[in-house]
């Protein structure tokens, strides 16, 4: 037992002096690449954390319909409220690299597909990430699920281009900022015709909340107060009420203790507390999230540069970005944009243009792997996930079997295809957008809660099938 | 690969769901507890730690007592009686 707590240590020493190494040859061949160091690392952080409070957004909604478990969904509003309370700060200091993204139902729909993949496969885009970490083999397979349904999703046309509404492509062909030869898939009529041209919201800038309040109180009451807050509270409210409130008044009454208001407090409390470790690392999260936005912004500062493009650039690295000089770099924490580019960086090698699109071609360029900033970020979460799961020995390599293949897989490409319609994954198109004060962040967790519930009606039709053929023995 | 749901003894049953990932041996410890008669045993085997913090509440929150938990080659093993 000892032999294999000592090897595993060891293991762990090993993982993180290969990424310290990593980012010193980075550093040692040139100071730009600082940038792309400290992704690797905040990756690392987030990694470790998500491991540790087993924070995997898919078990929210997955975990309260089907055992009744508000663990996940609890932790994840705390990681909101205190994100949100962070970003504040960054927004008045003019130190946030946010951006809000297209209003619509896109992200409703988007979020239902992504919900029910995420069930399906056994993860959410970071959960997979953090359990690949830990040796689940078909995390991997989610990923690369997730990787190439998003990558050939973008890149296809021809008839599915006759798919779409006419009028989508008539506004998508009059855009004048799009070169022809980059408007060939469905996605890029879909994008250009349809999402982009809708509103973009952040609360603390909108007339009706800067008229009420300017500096830190507008960000803090718009974004943070009604945006985050308020509606988390909600949630916790109706979480406790539907799911936890008769158990634990049961308890109280066996106790013969109050049930009055108080106890209604102690029970919403309860909630919050009932698992310490996923409610501490909801509060870390939330604030390791607000300072990686304030180092990128402060390396964005120092560079004078607002994409890590122009650094590629500079460095001689033209063929890594997009014509418009960029490649994905999103200033915070994110996943899937940089999955989608690992899976269309190998089709490209094998021939496959997949820059004659608005996604690969103008917005996010195709970087060398080793030179793609949020991948980078990505392989960090695994590798902080496999440091933490070897030193609690909790790391053991499983190979994906069966059904599981198909699970993984399937519901990999479920949420590829569901990221890419709502423009981002439960970290980029919901946590991330909700605490920076954009209500659209809601609409795609409304959808991934939504496919969440049709995901675990479908497990537990499949589970009760399962559990009668072995129950035909007694 | 098959999930394994078999009765022990009287009262006791075994449940093992090695192999399987978030979010089977949660489900199947739901309705394998489902199942069971108060007061009876389950030894639940499994290999997937994040199950772990959930099954921990979801046996708190329906009355469920956690009696052992050990850790045997990889395998988390939870004894559990029906509340």
């Amino acid at each position: 037992m000892e032999n294999i707590e000592k090897r595993n240590q060891v293991w762990a020493f090993i993982v993180t002096g290969v990424l310290a190494l990593i980012s010193l040859i980075y550093y040692n061949a040139d100071v730009y690449y600082i940038y792309l160091v400290v992704y690797i690392w905040f990756g690392f952080a987030y990694g470790m954390m998500l491991q540790y409070g087993r924070f995997c957004m898919a078990s929210a909604s997955r975990d309260l319909f089907a055992a009744g478990v508000p663990r996940m969904a609890v932790g994840i509003l705390i990681a909101l409220v205190f994100f949100s309370l962070v970003s504040v700060f960054l927004s008045a200091t003019n130190m946030s690299t946010f951006h809000p993204g297209p209003i619509g139902p896109h992200e409703v729909v988007g979020g239902i597909i992504f919900g029910v993949g995420m069930v399906l496969a056994g993860g959410c885009a970071s959960g997979s990430l953090y359990k690949i970490g830990e040796g689940n083999g078909t995390s991997i397979l989610s990923i690369l699920g997730i990787s190439f349904g998003q990558a050939i999703f973008v890149d296809v046309g021809g008839v599915f281009n006759k798919l779409l509404p006419q009028s989508w492509v008539e506004t998508a062909e009059a855009t004048k900022w799009i070169p022809a030869d980059k408007m060939t898939s469905w996605f890029d009529h879909f994008l250009a015709g349809y999402v982009l041209i809708k509103p973009q919201i952040v609360l603390a800038d909108t007339k009706a909340i800067s008229s009420m309040a300017g500096g830190t109180m507008k960000y803090f009451l718009g974004n943070s107060l009604i945006n985050t807050i308020i509606p988390s509270l909600l949630v916790l409210f109706l979480i406790y009420y539907f799911y936890t409130r008769k158990g634990f008044m049961k308890k109280r009454k066996k106790k013969k203790a109050s049930t009055g208001f108080g106890a209604e407090i102690a029970g919403i409390w309860n909630i919050v507390t009932a698992s310490q470790r996923t409610t501490f690392m909801g509060i870390l999260i939330g604030i390791t999230a607000g300072i990686h936005i304030f180092t990128m912004k402060g390396m964005q500062i120092r560079f004078a540069v607002n994409n890590f493009g122009q650094l590629l650039t500079r460095m001689g690295h033209t063929g890594d970005v997009s014509i418009t000089g960029k490649v994905f770099d999103p200033g915070y924490w994110y996943i899937t944009t940089q999955e989608s580019q690992f899976a269309g960086w190998i089709m490209e090698k094998l021939g496959w243009n997949v820059r004659d699109n608005v996604f690969f071609g103008i917005m996010n360029g195709l970087p060398e792997l080793w030179r793609n900033p949020a991948l980078w970020m990505s392989l960090g979460i695994i590798f902080g996930a496999m440091v933490m799961a070897l030193l609690k020995k909790e790391f053991k390599f499983k190979l994906p079997k069966g059904e599981l293949i198909v699970w993984g897989l399937g519901g990999g490409l479920l949420m590829g295809i569901g990221a890419r319609i709502a423009l981002g994954c439960n970290i980029g198109a919901f946590f991330i957008r909700v605490a920076g004060g954009d209500p659209g962040g809601w609409l795609f967790g409304i959808g991934m809660v939504l496919g969440g519930y049709a995901g675990v009606r479908f497990f537990n039709w499949w589970t009760d099938r399962k559990m009668a053929k072995e129950m035909e023995a007694f | 690969m098959a999930m394994k749901f078999e009765k022990k003894g009287d009262g006791t049953y075994m449940l093992d769901v090695c192999g399987y990932v978030c979010p089977h041996p949660q489900i199947y410890t739901k309705k394998s507890l489902e199942k069971m008669e108060e007061g009876d045993i389950l030894e639940l085997i499994f290999d997937n730690p994040s199950s772990g913090e959930t099954i921990v509440q979801m046996c708190d929150q329906a009355g469920h007592e956690i009696l052992e938990k050990k850790e045997e080659g990889g395998k988390l093993i939870y004894r559990i009686e029906k509340g």
